[in-house]
């Protein structure tokens, strides 16, 4: 095999992995989006939300300890201790099923029966609002976040590679886990809302609100349960995110990269999330590759979007999107 | 009769009403929050911080109290010049935008203003170029400087000899990042080294493609122009690769604790310029815990102290301060103006006991600022990180800069921009 196939495969092996950190967070928006008809706008903040709650419980870091010292001339910081990833997790997730209570209590509640647009500028409010209060109650600086998921390159990937085409192919071990990772939890979900009761009313909801209202589903709890969901697939898609580069404002903006893999995927569809990311990473990479040398590279940005409005055009609900025909 | 009581009651009021408060306002363009706050924070800090030691400790410059006014930019470009207008009817007497992207805009607002600009180790190079730019400066070096200085860092490392060797710049595609590779295109031609500049998208928070073309390729050596969460994926990508870190230098702007902290023990060795000393163990800090910290008046959650970015903003105060003080001396008094604070910056002498008198003995290199050149000596040190000790060390004592070519390439720039823009010659006049 010659070189530049070689390295197209392993740049396409790559991609597959990101592909897959990029449908992490392509998950919780189409989570809400079947439950409620909500484009979350603030699911990337929800990512960043979440992993500063993790790194703050671990470090044991004081919530809002700025603010306190600055209004009563303390000098406080941590709790002095330090808390284990297997009570961090578990505590965060806590704290974003409070969050999605309140969210459901303060917003959503009120927005019944309203039209999607201004639900959607409500979730833009709220990104606005969480991005404050993470930077508020955590802190601004750059987080470091470590949960025991190993980082470098696979050596496994890597002899099993150059045995094969006597060229070591690189693959961080990390997008592995993130791999691992998403096959479980995509798993759990599709389990979740194909066998469970409250799975089963899920679906009810997202097909028809006023009919699921008549049979006695209770829509305010859907829509605790679904923001609740969205936060532990937010907390997911900050670790591996979070672990890459540190925790820092900018992990908010990774909502970016899913909303291409949205547009291919389908709004309404789980495995159409995955696939979606896939492509794009795939796709990314691949012609990042081949471009490279003709345009100078920098193309990732750019092209998921071209991409995603050539989908737009030919077939504008996506892979597995539900296909809406309106009369008029 | 009672007239005449009216009117010296009138006068009595007109007396007693205070007079015009005289004070030296400098306000700071910061950004606290936004994708890059966790840089922006730490400098504002410094840079707060050592002004309010001028305050404290010293009442001010040359006797009258420095006023300092914020305005949040966000790193945002229109805010940054939204904040310009707000404060430049209040004799500013120096702006630092902090972002390249503002300084663009502001400088020809200031210029025409009468605001000096003070655009330090970033902005636009040719700003060098006192002759075009009047009103702005960019000392102690700048982006082609920081170019020049990291070749001859490899030079120094090489024998004096970079012939074949491979470099590859990444860079955040921005004009910031694009900066330095007229530069370093002109060194690798002149040192016959083979430059490769791998551009990464902002934020840069996903560099897989970039750092498997410089797997693929295998260069001796990568230079990084990066800002915010880029730096810190560079240096994580660069470890999973297995890149050696002491090949993988950055600009001054992708040197900080932030950069490195988030990849662990993997950026042990990862190497970066800077243009002043780092840590705490200068007599300066005793001065900043007597009459900043412990009076509880310190920046900020006051947790950034001594850090590489707030050595920085405190670096920026101090230079401010120095240059208020020659305008004053320059002016025959207290209260100057941005004309004036103009004129301070451009006779601006930094020397080693002028440092060593303040407190900072050898944490800036000496330079001297003049008409014809707004930049200074273009010399930086070059610092490692060692990840164990979760510090940067200091390497090497000063590297200079290719002055001769930097100069060249500023004059080209400037001429341009001056026909460009119809601008006469300043420093005749």
């Amino acid at each position: 095999m010659s070189d530049t196939v070689l390295y197209a495969l392993e740049a396409a092996l790559n991609g597959l992995t990101v592909g897959i950190m990029y449908s992490l967070v392509a998950l919780g928006f189409v989570l809400i989006f079947k439950a409620s008809g909500i484009f979350n706008f603030a699911q990337g903040v929800m990512a960043l939300f979440a992993a500063l709650t993790l790194v703050g419980f671990q470090t044991g870091q004081v919530p809002f300890s700025h603010l306190i010292n600055a209004a009563f001339g303390t000098s406080i910081h941590d709790f002095g201790w330090t808390m284990p990833t297997l009570l961090a997790i578990p505590a965060t997730i806590a704290v974003m099923v409070g969050f999605a209570w309140l969210v459901e209590r303060i917003v959503l509640k009120h927005l019944v029966n309203q039209a999607p647009i201004i639900l959607f500028m409500a979730t833009i409010g709220l990104a606005y609002f969480l991005e404050g209060l993470g930077d508020i109650m955590w802190g601004a600086e750059v987080k470091p976040l470590n949960v025991g998921l190993p980082q470098g390159m696979s050596r496994w990937v890597d002899e099993t590679t150059f045995n094969l085409f006597g060229y070591g192919f690189f693959v961080d071990v990390l997008s592995l886990w993130a791999l691992a990772i998403a096959a479980v939890l995509v798993t759990a979900l599709v389990i979740f809302s194909q066998y469970t009761k409250q799975g089963r009313a899920l679906r009810a909801v997202a097909d028809d609100h006023q009919a699921a209202l008549s049979v006695g589903i209770s829509l305010r709890f859907i829509w605790v349960l679904t923001w609740s969901i969205a936060g532990l697939v937010a907390l997911v898609a900050g670790i591996m995110w979070g672990s890459k580069s540190g925790v820092q404002f900018s992990l908010s903006l990774i909502a970016l990269k899913a909303l291409p893999v949205l547009i291919l995927g389908g709004f309404t569809s789980i495995p159409g999330a995955i696939v979606g990311g896939l492509m794009i990473g795939v796709g990314e990479k691949l012609f990042d590759f081949f471009m490279q040398p003709i345009i100078g590279g920098a193309t990732e940005n750019w092209f998921a979007y071209m991409l995603a409005l050539a989908f737009l055009l030919f077939r504008p609900q996506g892979l597995f999107g539900e296909k809406i025909i309106e009369r008029v | 009769m009672k007239m005449t009581r009216l009117a010296a009651l009138l006068a009595a009021t007109l007396m007693a009403a205070p007079a015009v408060a005289q004070d030296l306002h400098f306000p700071m363009l910061n950004y606290r929050t936004g994708p890059f706050a966790p840089g922006g924070i730490p400098f504002a800090d410094g840079y707060q911080d050592y002004l309010t030691l001028i305050n404290q400790r010293d009442g001010g410059i040359g006797g009258l109290p420095i006023r300092m006014t914020e305005c949040e930019t966000a790193y945002n470009t229109e805010r940054g010049v939204e904040c310009y207008e707000s404060i430049r009817g209040d004799n500013p007497l120096v702006i630092q935008p902090l972002s390249t992207g503002i300084t663009y805009q502001l400088i020809p607002r200031a210029t025409a203003d009468g605001v000096p600009i003070h655009s330090m180790g970033y902005g636009r190079t040719s700003a060098v170029n006192g002759d075009v730019f009047p009103y702005v400066f960019n000392y102690p070096a700048n982006y082609w400087d920081g170019a020049s200085v990291a070749i001859n860092y490899l030079l120094s490392q090489n024998g004096d000899s970079l012939q074949g060797k491979k470099i590859t710049l990444v860079y955040h595609n921005s004009a910031y990042g694009r900066e330095p590779i007229p530069t370093l295109e002109r060194l690798a031609a002149q040192y016959g080294f083979t430059l490769v500049t791998i551009p990464v998208d902002s934020p840069g928070q996903e560099q897989g493609s970039q750092w498997l073309q410089i797997r693929r390729e295998r260069p001796d050596y990568v230079l990084m122009w990066g800002w915010g969460v880029m730096n810190a994926v560079a240096v994580q990508e660069a470890a999973n690769i297995g890149f050696p870190m002491e090949n993988f230098i950055g600009i001054w702007w992708s040197g900080s604790e932030n950069d490195v902290r988030p990849a662990g023990a993997g950026a042990n060795g990862y190497t970066a310029l800077t243009l002043h000393g780092v840590g705490t163990d200068y007599p300066l800090y005793a001065d900043l815990q007597t009459h900043v910290i412990d009076t509880g008046m310190a920046a900020g959650a006051g947790d950034q102290i001594g850090t590489v970015l707030y050595s920085r903003g405190l670096y920026a105060a101090m230079l401010a301060v120095e240059a208020a003080r020659t305008a004053q001396a320059l002016a025959g008094h207290a209260q100057i103006t941005g004309a004036e604070m103009r004129a301070g910056m451009e006779a601006l002498v930094i020397t080693e006991e002028r440092l060593a008198e303040l407190g900072l003995p050898n944490f800036s290199a000496s330079f001297e600022v003049s008409c014809a050149n707004h930049g200074g000596g273009g010399q930086a040190m070059v610092q490692r990180w060692d990840a164990a000790a979760d510090r940067w060390n200091l390497i090497t004592d000063w590297i200079s800069s290719d002055r001769e070519l930097i100069m060249e390439l500023v004059a080209a720039d400037s001429a341009a921009f001056a026909a460009e823009n119809n601008i006469q010659p300043a420093c005749a006049n």
